[in-house]
C-alpha cells in the first residue's frame, strides 16, 4: 500500500502520527500472514503445493467440513432464535425494562465466551451435569438417548449462547429501521400480516439477514478456546488441529498447520467480503 | 383462540430463550457450590481464595489489559486524530485496516506469529509478549470507539486555539482532546479489559499462565472450583459490559468482541 501526500498538507506530520500504526499493523498483522502464506507453500526445494493440496486428504478435510458445518448451523439458529427474539423485544407492546434488560444481558453474553462458557455447559449438561442428573433422576436419560454436549450438536448448543445475542445486537438497528409507513402502507392497499412480510419486510430485511448470518458463521468459524475446553479433540474443528500442530501433540508438518491457517483466512476473506457486499445493500433502506 | 395463541406464543418463545440463557448460570452456581454428597458449601470458594496461582493469573490478566489498553491507545489516539483533523480522505483505507483483524482468526494469527518472530527473548519470552497480539484483538473496538470520540469534536478550533497558545502537538493531543474523550476512552477501555480477561487462544499457545487459561487448568482437575471460576469470570464480564452500557448512554455502543 502506498500514499501519496501533498507536501503542502505536512507529510511528513502525516507520517508521525499515522505511521506507527501502519507499521504496527505490517508488524503484527500482515507479515505474519504473509509469513504463513510463505510457509505453506515453500518446502525443502522451494515451492511445493504438496502442503495445501494436503488439505484435501483425511483428518484435515475432516476438519474442514466440521468447522464449515458447525458454523453454519450456528450461524441458522443464531439467525432465527435472536431474530425472532429481537423482533418480539422491538413490539410496541413490549414494557421498556424488558427491552433494556434483553439488551444489556446480549452484551453481557455475546461476550461470555471461551473456557467458562464451555465450563458453564458442562457443569449444565454435560455427563455428570446438573440438569443431566436431574432429568435422569425422573427417567430421562439423555446420554442414552444418543445426545451428548460433547458432539457437533453439542457445540451448536454451545454456541448459541454467544450466537444468539450477537444476533439481537447486530439486528435490532436493522428492525429499527423498519418504517411504520410502510407497513401502514401496505395495509391500506389490502395486504395482511403475511403479505406485508412476503412483499415488504422480509425483502428489505434479507441483506441485514445475509449479513448478520455471515457475520455470526465467521465468529462461531474462528472460535477456538470454547471447542477447547469444551471436546478436547473428540470433535476434529480446524483451530483445534492448528493448535494441535503449534503445540507439537501430532505427527503433523508445521508447513501443513500454515496451511491449515491460511485455509481459515481464506474463508474469513471470502466471509467478510460477502458481508461487506450485504452492507452496501443495506444502505440504499438505510439512512432516510 | 388465534388471539390467545399471539398473545401466548411470543411470551413462550421469550420465556424459553430465557430459561437457555440462565439455566447454565443457575446451574454453575449450584455446581460450585457442591461438596460431594448431598452437602453444599462454600468449600470451593475458600480452596481457591487460598490459590496464589489464581491470584498470579489474575493480577497477569489485570495487568495485561491494563498494558493493552495503553499501548492501543498509544498507537491509536495519533492516528485517529491526524485522521479526523487533517486527511479524512484516507479515512475509508483506516476503517478497512481497523477491520482486518476479523480477517484473521486469533489461531491463526499466532501460528503466524510463533512462525515469524522467535525472539529476541526479553521480548517473547515473558508474558508482555501478548499484549502485542491482544492490541491487534482489541484494534476494531478501539479505532471504532475513538473515531466516534473524535468525529463529535471541534478538533480544528481546539488545535487553533491550543497552538496559539504555544502548545506543542504532544500537549494538545494528551491534555487537550484526550480528556475530552473520557467517554470513549473509557468504552474502549472496558470492552478491552473483557477480551484479554477472557482471551485464551494466544496465552495457551504461548504458554503464558493468565486468567482463561488457569480456568482450564483448573477444569482439569476440580469442576466446582472450575464452577466458581467461571461464575466469576461472567461477573468480570458483566461489570466491563455494564460499565460500557453505562458510560456510552446517547450512542449507541454495544459491542462484541472476546475470546470465543
Amino acid at each position: 500500500m502506498s500514499f501519496r501526500f501533498k507536501a503542502g498538507e505536512g507529510g511528513g506530520l502525516t507520517l508521525a502520527f499515522v505511521g506507527p500504526l501502519v507499521v504496527y499493523v505490517i508488524a503484527f498483522l500482515v507479515l505474519p500472514t504473509l509469513m504463513l502464506l510463505a510457509e505453506a507453500f515453500s518446502g525443502k526445494h522451494g515451492l511445493t503445493l504438496k502442503y495445501v493440496a494436503a488439505l484435501g486428504q483425511g483428518q484435515t478435510v475432516v476438519a474442514f467440513r466440521n468447522s464449515l458445518v458447525l458454523s453454519a448451523l450456528a450461524a441458522l439458529v443464531g439467525v432465527i432464535a435472536g431474530g425472532i427474539a429481537a423482533y418480539l423485544v422491538l413490539r410496541p407492546g413490549m414494557p421498556r425494562g424488558v427491552r433494556s434488560l434483553v439488551t444489556s444481558f446480549s452484551a453481557v453474553a455475546a461476550n461470555f465466551a471461551g473456557v467458562p462458557l464451555a465450563f458453564a455447559f458442562i457443569a449444565t449438561l454435560g455427563s455428570l451435569g446438573i440438569i443431566t442428573v436431574w432429568l435422569k433422576s425422573v427417567g430421562v436419560d439423555l446420554y442414552g438417548m444418543g445426545f451428548s454436549l460433547y458432539s457437533l450438536p453439542g457445540l451448536v448448543l454451545v454456541y448459541a449462547y454467544f450466537q444468539i445475542p450477537l444476533m439481537i445486537i447486530v439486528f435490532t438497528p436493522a428492525l429499527e429501521a423498519l418504517r411504520r409507513e410502510w407497513r401502514e402502507a401496505a395495509e391500506n392497499l389490502g395486504a395482511s400480516a403475511f403479505d406485508y412480510w412476503r412483499h415488504v419486510g422480509l425483502p428489505i430485511l434479507l441483506p441485514s439477514l445475509l449479513s448478520a448470518f455471515i457475520l455470526l458463521f465467521g465468529n462461531a468459524f474462528s472460535a477456538y478456546a470454547t471447542p477447547y475446553a469444551l471436546t478436547s479433540g473428540i470433535v476434529a474443528l480446524v483451530p483445534v488441529e492448528i493448535s494441535n500442530v503449534l503445540s507439537g501433540n501430532v505427527m503433523i508438518s508445521q508447513q501443513t498447520g500454515a496451511a491449515l491457517a491460511l485455509g481459515m483466512i481464506v474463508v474469513m476473506v471470502a466471509v467478510m467480503g460477502v458481508y461487506a457486499l450485504a452492507a452496501r445493500r443495506i444502505g440504499r433502506w438505510g439512512r432516510r | 383462540m388465534r388471539g390467545v395463541l399471539g398473545r401466548l406464543l411470543p411470551e413462550a418463545w421469550l420465556g424459553l430463550l430465557g430459561l437457555y440463557f440462565l439455566v447454565p448460570l443457575l446451574a454453575t452456581g449450584a455446581f460450585s457450590l457442591w461438596e460431594g454428597g448431598s452437602r453444599y458449601g462454600f468449600a470451593a470458594y475458600v480452596a481457591l481464595f487460598h490459590q496464589p496461582k489464581l491470584w498470579q493469573s489474575l493480577f497477569l490478566s489485570v495487568r495485561l489489559a491494563v498494558e493493552t489498553i495503553l499501548l492501543g491507545l498509544i498507537v491509536l489516539v495519533p492516528a485517529v486524530f491526524w485522521l479526523n483533523l487533517r486527511v479524512p480522505r484516507l479515512r475509508p483505507v483506516f476503517d478497512f485496516i481497523s477491520v482486518l483483524p476479523f480477517v484473521v482468526p486469533p489461531i491463526a494469527l499466532v501460528a503466524g506469529m510463533t512462525a515469524l518472530y522467535t525472539g529476541p527473548d526479553w521480548l517473547v519470552g515473558t508474558p508482555n509478549y501478548l499484549v502485542i497480539p491482544y492490541v491487534i484483538l482489541a484494534l476494531p473496538y478501539t479505532y471504532r470507539a475513538l473515531d466516534l470520540g473524535m468525529r463529535v469534536l471541534d478538533l480544528r478550533t481546539m488545535t487553533e486555539a491550543s497552538q496559539s497558545l504555544g502548545a506543542g502537538w504532544g500537549t494538545l493531543i494528551f491534555r487537550v482532546v484526550v480528556p475530552n474523550l473520557t467517554t470513549a476512552l473509557l468504552g474502549a477501555a472496558l470492552l478491552t479489559i473483557a477480551i484479554v480477561m477472557g482471551e485464551f487462544t494466544f496465552a495457551n499457545i504461548l504458554l503464558f499462565n493468565t486468567f482463561a487459561v488457569y480456568i482450564n487448568y483448573v477444569g482439569q482437575t476440580s469442576a466446582t472450583q472450575a464452577s466458581a471460576l467461571t461464575l466469576l469470570s461472567f461477573l468480570i464480564t458483566w461489570l466491563a459490559m455494564l460499565g460500557v452500557l453505562v458510560s456510552g448512554r446517547g450512542g449507541r455502543s454495544v459491542q462484541i468482541g472476546g475470546a470465543r
